[in-house]
């Protein structure tokens, strides 16, 4: 890692998480071209934007389990049968070429962006109104 | 039994993309199991916890996964995260996210005929 990646990756790092934090997005969908744009392949990005996701979505769900929101009982089921479809997606992602992931990726990316400007365009009351 | 299809969908999803899920848990648990909008992010949370740390043991066993690179962007994103909460509740994010949905479909293309 050379100085330029690293600063660039901790600016770009920060501007994605103020992102997430902003419009509620995940920040998968934002480290993955990230991670790309500094130069890892498709599937690395794919795999450290995992591994970079665990501790946000960790203290993510502790506080949402404090507002008890947080079902513990669905969550886990939903997690436990995810290793199974992990593991078809793990060797579908080693197995096909880059290119091929990663413009479905450009897909799902287009689709989000879709679906955020929609959710931004109903909630038009989103102005603190002033009094 | 709808639960575990939910988290089949997921997990297959998250692997290929490198996403935590949340984007086809949170409809899911909405739309087929009756879950309000707070408990499904919630819930998603939670399990999303699960199903990455899965991708990230799975994938290591093929070294795909770099912790320099996840340290990198990860750490500096949770600091980013908590200011940008914060900052939802005092400002207008209407415009703003407009034009993030915009610069994220530009990547979106970028990333399809790059």
């Amino acid at each position: 890692m050379t100085t330029s990646t690293i600063i660039l990756g901790v600016c770009l790092g920060l501007v994605a998480g103020v992102m997430s934090g902003l419009l509620g997005v995940g920040g998968g969908i934002l480290f993955v071209p990230l991670l790309v744009a500094l130069g890892l392949g498709q599937v690395e990005a794919a795999a450290t934007s995992l591994l970079a996701i665990i501790p946000t979505a960790a203290v993510g769900a502790m506080r949402q389990s404090r507002y008890g929101n947080l079902r513990v009982r669905p969550a886990l089921v939903i997690g436990v049968a995810s290793i199974v479809g992990v593991e078809v997606g793990v060797r579908i992602a080693t197995s096909v070429p880059e290119h091929v992931l990663r413009r479905l990726f450009g897909v799902l990316l287009i689709a989000v962006a879709v679906q955020v400007a929609w959710r931004a365009r109903a909630s038009k009351e989103s102005y603190p109104r002033p009094k | 039994m709808r639960l575990v299809a939910i988290g089949l969908v997921a997990g297959l999803f998250s692997a290929l993309f490198g996403v935590g899920g949340g984007i086809v848990i949170v409809p899911l648990l909405i739309g087929m199991a009756a879950f309000g909008t707070r408990e499904a992010t919630a819930t998603s949370l939670g399990a999303i916890v699960v199903t990455a740390s899965a991708g990230v043991a799975l994938y290591s066993l093929h070294g795909k996964v770099d912790p320099g690179y996840a340290a990198l962007v990860g750490v500096p994103a949770m600091a980013g995260a908590l200011l940008g909460t914060a900052a939802q509740q005092r400002i207008s994010t209407r415009d703003l996210t407009l034009a993030f949905s915009l610069f994220l479909a530009g990547v979106g293309v970028w990333l399809l005929v790059g």
